[in-house]
């Protein structure tokens, strides 16, 4: 693709971090055409992880986390409109208001929202949120603010775990309630969740796992007032967050050809989009939580990640990507995330799926400050931090180098024993 | 309340100040250097305010500079970025 193409005109579809990224990586990378944004929200973009922590506390006001610009885009910001087609025979973006856009390069970053709850009357009942958006994030700030007599968290993932520890940091009593034996089950394992359940419960979470929420009571009014649990009990509540994970928004996608479904948009190694037969699309790139692509780190398996730094790094290489700059090796990020519960840092570096075994490379669970390394097949796949931060670097690039398992021996602080424990994925 | 995405509002927009908390090591130089907007809590986790007033412009200037591993992005709004 030559730099002095033209026509040349990019949309970005998708106006949040990952959108921001890309759209500023075309431009860093000598892309002068027309650059337009899309964006179903009204906002400009915003950073969210603040909205599940200090936005909930009323420490940062929910309208504050506009996110910087870092370069100068001049672009035109289609906000409020949401793509409702992808007309790829004549490389056109349809939008919710009748109108399209015609595109040389597209760069496709929707990102994900969040789940509903499955009882479509339960869901919109007053009281029963979740938790994605701007609005939602301040919706939740002005009932809590309000006083509430009992929130009740549903699911016991990373959302759910933040919203807890805001409820108790407020001093509003919280139940979470979630299917698995642990809250982040599926991410940490059995074994290590125990420890974040227990951390929890230590700080006044009413911690409810092993059980699910069959169906919210409302008060004959419209308002939810009750959750019942599965198997007999119940939770008295006026507050519910539904926090059952994220759908990825790749509906607009369907008539498109490409290979797109719930579990995201196929990309190859490069970034640029497929089609149903797995051929590659040049004109057109994905990013962030929507994208889903081989990972060299993890022998190719195809993963769509709900990462800060992946939405950030997977933006800038799709950027470049479509302003002609060809990669010289696949992206190949290693994936990293971070959360606040009860004041604690919890990161995290590379995928523990399929790990087979882990090891406390460093502090202990007791102490409440360790870092944990996983491990499948005699490598090492991830390393997790809990107030314990400074070692993570260490650990990250035994996991980038796909180092032996277990990992560096003998190092500072380090216990003298390094027993390999099954993580206990459900 | 003013449209928060406006520049048309009589005040100066305030600062808009990013982390990447995944580069963040709490050293907490920021929390010397502009201490009303940055702080740790418990042993290590970075509590900054994403929206400083822009009168804090040299605080919020000095906390970006003397972050040891250059996590703090800073824009003013209609200048671009610090």
């Amino acid at each position: 693709m030559s730099a002095a193409a033209s026509p040349d005109r990019a949309v970005v579809v998708g106006s949040g971090l990952a959108g921001l990224r890309g759209a500023e990586a075309m431009r860093r990378a000598g892309f002068t055409g027309s650059l337009t944004l899309v964006g179903a929200e009204a906002h400009r973009p915003y950073d969210r992880p603040p909205l599940s922590k200090h936005v909930l506390t009323g420490a940062v006001a929910a309208d504050a986390t506009t996110l910087p610009s870092l370069v100068p885009l001049e672009a035109e910001w289609r906000l409020g409109t949401a793509a409702t087609g992808l007309d790829r025979k004549n490389a056109r973006v349809h939008l919710a208001d009748g109108s399209s856009l015609p595109y040389d390069r597209l760069l496709i970053a929707t990102g994900t929202r969040a789940r509903a709850w499955p009882n479509p009357h339960e869901g919109r009942l007053a009281g029963v949120h979740t938790l994605r958006s701007r609005e939602d994030a301040a919706a939740l700030r002005g009932a809590l603010a309000a006083g509430q007599r009992r929130v009740l968290v549903i699911g016991g993932g990373f959302i759910g775990c933040e919203m807890a520890s805001a409820c108790a940091a407020l001093g509003i009593p919280v139940t979470l309630v979630e299917p698995s034996a642990t809250p982040l089950a599926r991410v940490l394992g059995t074994h290590l969740g125990d420890v974040i359940g227990a951390m929890h419960a230590a700080r006044g979470v009413e911690m409810r796992c092993g059980t699910e929420v069959e169906w919210l009571e409302d008060d004959g009014r419209g308002r939810v007032v009750r959750a019942h649990l599965a198997g007999g009990g119940h939770v008295e509540t006026d507050l519910v967050v539904v926090a059952l994970g994220a759908v990825r928004n790749t509906e607009w996608l369907a008539d498109s050809g490409l290979g797109a479904d719930a579990g995201g948009l196929d990309c190859d190694a490069d970034g640029h989009a497929l089609d149903s037969e797995g051929r590659a699309d040049t004109r057109i790139a994905a990013a962030g939580d929507v994208a889903r692509f081989p990972h060299p780190l993890y022998d190719g398996r195809r993963v769509a990640l709900e990462h800060w730094g992946h939405a950030v790094a997977q933006a800038e290489h799709a950027g470049r990507l479509l302003a002609g700059r060809r990669p010289d090796r696949p992206y190949a990020a290693v994936p990293t995330f971070w959360s606040t519960q009860h004041g604690i840092n919890i990161k995290s570096v590379g995928l523990t799926e399929g790990a087979d075994g882990f090891v406390i490379a460093q502090g202990s669970p007791k102490e409440g400050r360790f870092l944990a390394v996983y491990g499948r097949a005699g490598r090492c796949i991830a390393a997790l931090s809990i107030d314990c931060a400074r070692w993570l670097p260490a650990y990250a690039a035994q996991v980038a180098a796909r180092a032996p398992f277990p990992p560096i021996r003998g190092a500072t602080d380090q216990p003298a024993d390094l027993a390999v424990l099954p993580p206990g994925f459900p | 309340m003013p449209d928060p995405d406006s520049q048309a509002t009589p005040d100066p927009s305030p600062l808009r100040v990013l982390v990447d908390l995944n580069r963040c090591q709490a050293y907490a130089q920021c929390c010397y250097a502009a201490p009303a907007h940055f702080a740790i809590e418990g042993r290590e986790a970075l509590f900054y305010d994403p929206a400083p007033p822009a009168g804090m412009r040299a605080e919020i200037e000095r906390a970006r500079i003397s972050c040891p591993v250059q996590a703090i992005r800073v824009e003013v709004p209609g200048q671009g970025l610090l």
